[in-house]
């Protein structure tokens, strides 16, 4: 690993320079991943461009292998914050040339429930993947998510129960959203138990997730799907 | 130090844990989003009925009601200013209730998880942790509790930190971790991880192991994850009963007490010696898994396949310990994926 850290980012072509920030996010190297992006720009990458095809891409690979069981929690995190911190560059300048965004989620742990762990997980890792997250914290009625959600103008509701006595909440919330005729407008994942997708189907949700790295796979494709559909 | 514990430990070749906490609290009224620990100070006759109920079932040991009785959890609660107070009501009437069980019963203190992830990617640092922990251990020490018990932990940080905690407050301990992940922690902790980290703390725990996690199949393999890494000390198996299923806008477990009993007997044959339940677990679970342990003979250690055949199957293919699993992947063949 010694001869890696010669790599001087500003000398290495576009290619080299996009797979080096792969590897630098794999490896949660934050200042690298924040030299490397203001480097893109200088050269007249699209901050869309710079988003999608390098930070957006290395933690697809990120996630990848924390499904795989390859990376675990903290390398995750880490490379979440890299992301981060190359996002803190770039989110203002993709306000600005007004370009599309990931989406956003609203998430919080259901009624009942102060299991929370997961749920910082799952919001540090969609953060880290580039949505937007609004984070409601524990022990949340139906009118938050729902009020939330309308008001922040979300695609994603994200809800999280760990007790078998507040995972039935998940429907009630779902109800609720289809008793005001809300339900089609956004995408719900669900997630916090070692259950499994039958759960999900029966109570209505759109995909049950078994960790934050699946939460972030199934949100991209769903919003994926969401935006051909509107296309 | 000897202690209760310590002390059954050198006369027993097995010894029966208690099972869930809040599958039973909830069944007495619990309501969810409520903090369990409050009962300790609104509703002890229920908190005596939970330790009688594992005491009537044979356990030699329950743990306190006191899993979230730390500052961080309690704040959620708006209740941080009293984890003295609640921890050491948890310990008297535990103390209260195995001083009359007419046999030794060990009282051990339940300390669960800060909730909280460690810095840098978090807030929680060592010196915070260990001032919670050990808090909460002072609580637990003047209720009475005869050793600390630290579970369901995912960061060997704060694994050392609650040990560190024990040291503080002159209490032995045992501790156990959560392994849910494809056979490792949240934290990528594996089995073997676990049992050299215990060997390399000032203090090591009386005993350690795993408890909750995914069913019982999973947790038998990282008891025999303990085993093939060649710790001396006791090992502690708390699986759930089974697994979560949903029916008719209700979850329940799907292990019975007959399964449990098959649990029991493997966990002992694979070289545990205290043996328990975690969620799901009810007195019938409890009653069955001792009279498992006291009639069936002891067996040959269990392969993994007679341990999927009688438990279920795990729920990964690995559990990250060996040299198949776990290994970084190189970096250039990693780039083109």
């Amino acid at each position: 690993m010694a001869d890696e850290e010669d790599i001087i980012l500003s000398e290495l072509d576009d290619e080299e320079l996009v797979l080096q920030m792969m590897d630098d996010l794999y490896d949660g190297l934050k200042e690298e991943i924040e030299e490397a992006v203001e480097i893109l720009l200088e050269r007249g990458w699209t901050p869309y461009d710079i988003l999608t095809k390098a930070l957006v891409a290395g933690m697809t690979i990120v996630g990848a292998d924390f499904r795989d069981g390859i990376l675990f929690v903290p390398e995750v995190l880490l490379a979440a914050n890299a992301m981060k911190g190359g996002m803190a560059i770039l989110k203002p300048l993709l306000v600005e040339t007004g370009a599309p965004r990931m989406g956003k989620m609203v998430i919080g742990t259901v009624k009942g429930d102060i299991h929370d762990i997961g749920k910082n997980l799952v919001s540090m890792m969609m953060e880290g993947a580039g949505f937007e997250v609004v984070d409601l914290g524990i022990n949340n009625p139906v009118e938050n998510y729902i009020d939330t959600a309308e008001k922040e103008g979300a695609d994603i509701i994200g809800m999280s129960a760990l007790l078998t006595t507040t995972m039935p909440y998940m429907k009630v919330v779902i109800d609720a959203l289809k008793e005001k005729g809300l339900r089609d407008k956004y995408v719900i994942l669900v997630g916090g138990a070692p259950l499994n997708e039958e759960f999900g189907k029966a109570i209505g949700a759109d995909a049950y997730c078994r960790d934050a790295a699946v939460a972030v796979e199934t949100a991209k494709q769903m919003i994926a799907r969401r935006h051909n559909q509107m296309g | 130090m000897t202690n209760a514990l310590s002390r059954l430990l050198e006369t027993r070749d097995w010894l029966l844990a208690d099972g869930a906490t809040g599958t039973n609290l909830f069944n007495m009224g619990l309501s969810s989003g409520e903090p369990p620990e409050l009962w300790n100070a609104d509703h002890p006759d229920r908190i005596a009925k939970l330790y009688s109920g594992a005491v009537e079932s044979g356990s030699d040991l329950f743990l306190t009601n006191s899993f979230g009785g730390n500052a961080s959890r309690l704040k959620l609660h708006n209740a941080q200013s009293r984890v003295r107070e609640l921890n050491r009501l948890a310990a008297e009437i535990g103390r209260e209730v195995a001083d009359k069980a007419g046999r030794p019963v060990v009282v051990a203190g339940s300390v669960g998880p800060t909730g909280d992830i460690f810095a840098p990617m978090g807030t929680l640092t060592h010196e915070l942790a260990v001032e919670m922990f050990h808090e909460q251990a002072e609580g637990l020490k003047e209720g009475g509790a005869d050793v600390l018990w630290v579970e369901t932990i995912s960061a060997p940080e704060e694994f050392k930190a609650a040990a560190e905690a024990a040291r503080l407050a002159g209490m032995d301990w045992c501790g156990t971790m959560s392994f849910d992940t494809a056979g490792r922690t949240m934290m990528g902790v594996t089995s073997a991880d676990l049992a050299a980290l215990v060997e390399k703390l000032p203090n090591p725990p009386l005993a350690f192991g795993a408890n909750c996690g995914v069913g019982a199949a999973d947790l038998m393999r990282t008891i025999l994850g303990f085993v093939a890494a060649g710790t001396e000390r006791p090992i502690i198996a708390k699986g759930n009963a089974g697994i979560p299923k949903y029916h008719d806008g209700h979850i329940h477990y799907d292990g019975t007490p007959e399964l449990m009993g098959d649990y029991a007997c493997l966990a002992r044959d694979a070289g545990a010696t205290i043996i328990g339940g975690c969620c799901g677990t009810m007195p019938e679970h409890l009653k069955a898994m001792r009279a498992a342990l006291e009639t069936r003979p002891r067996g040959p250690r269990p392969t993994l396949e007679e341990i999927s055949a009688k438990l279920g199957a795990f729920s990964s293919a690995s559990d990250g310990t060996g040299d198949d699993a776990g290994a970084g992947r190189e970096r250039r063949s990693r780039r083109r994926g």
